[in-house]
């Protein structure tokens, strides 16, 4: 037992109280949830797209917030999170995960009040995925205009 | 068919991050963060259209196609104004996304009271 406290063996030691991952059943559940999720973002855009003037290249826009509405309201009644225990990446992936994080980061800090608790951390988690998506947005937009710029 | 393939593809880009999050032990925030970064580089070469023309929401649910919508909105702009177009353009797909988000995110943290 002396070994465990043992400060460059640590890693290595630790790894036998690991609780055993099942790859297989993680991956399948993942799979099957994540693509349930993009078959019911796939029947809201088939809705907007028969009932609302909306053609299929547009129509993803209504169909992210219908399901950023749908994500928040389901944290709000606390089944997200169950979805999440379960299927692991296949609910966070879609971007109802994106609406999750940032539902659940403002119930959180509720207690601390409506300026200070909600609105501060709102992007407590969320913030990070907008940071690299404009970052590396501009980088790549840059690179593509000046390539496009130089072939002509 | 457009359901299968929804399915197929978003299940699948589903069970890579899966796949990071239990064999590399990475954080989900940096997978999502990955992903999104991927996105766009798939939309700077112009992959991430065939994908959604393929696959419809299996491609538009997925939080990589926040990265594309970014890089699509940017490169819009961009036809028009050059490189300031760049900065105009980069929410411009987005903003439905990022507006429910926040308006949603806030009704709900207002109304529901926090569980477990």
């Amino acid at each position: 037992m002396t070994r465990l406290n043992d400060v460059k063996n640590y890693k290595k030691n630790i790894k036998s109280y690991h609780p055993k991952i099942n790859y297989f059943v993680n991956g399948l559940k993942a799979f099957v949830i994540g693509g349930l999720i993009c078959d019911l973002g796939e029947a809201v855009q088939k809705f907007y797209v028969t009932f609302f003037d909306f053609n299929e290249k547009t129509a993803g826009d209504p169909t992210v917030a219908t399901m950023i509405l749908i994500a928040s309201l389901l944290t709000g009644f606390g089944v997200y999170d169950k979805i999440g225990q379960f299927a692991g990446a296949g609910s966070l992936i879609p971007v109802t995960g994106f609406a999750n994080s940032i539902t659940s980061a403002a119930l959180e800090h509720k207690s601390e009040g409506i300026v200070l608790g909600i609105a501060t951390n709102l992007f407590k988690l969320a913030g990070s995925v907008i940071v690299f998506g404009v970052v590396s947005a501009a980088i790549f937009g840059l690179i593509r205009l000046t390539v496009n710029n130089l072939l002509g | 068919m457009d359901f299968l393939w929804a399915f197929l593809v978003g299940g699948l880009i589903c069970l890579i991050g899966q796949i990071l999050l239990d064999v590399f032990k990475l954080t989900p925030a940096h997978i999502v963060c990955s992903f999104v970064v991927i996105g766009a580089l798939l939309d700077a070469f112009g992959i991430y259209d065939n994908l959604i023309e393929f696959a419809g929401a299996g491609a538009t649910v997925p939080i990589t196609s926040f990265g594309h919508s970014l890089l699509h909105g940017a490169m819009e702009e961009a036809k028009q104004h050059g490189y300031i177009g760049l900065a105009m353009g980069i929410f411009k797909l987005t903003s439905s996304g990022i507006t429910s988000a926040i308006l949603f995110g806030f009704l709900v943290a207002l109304i529901f009271k926090p569980k477990g």
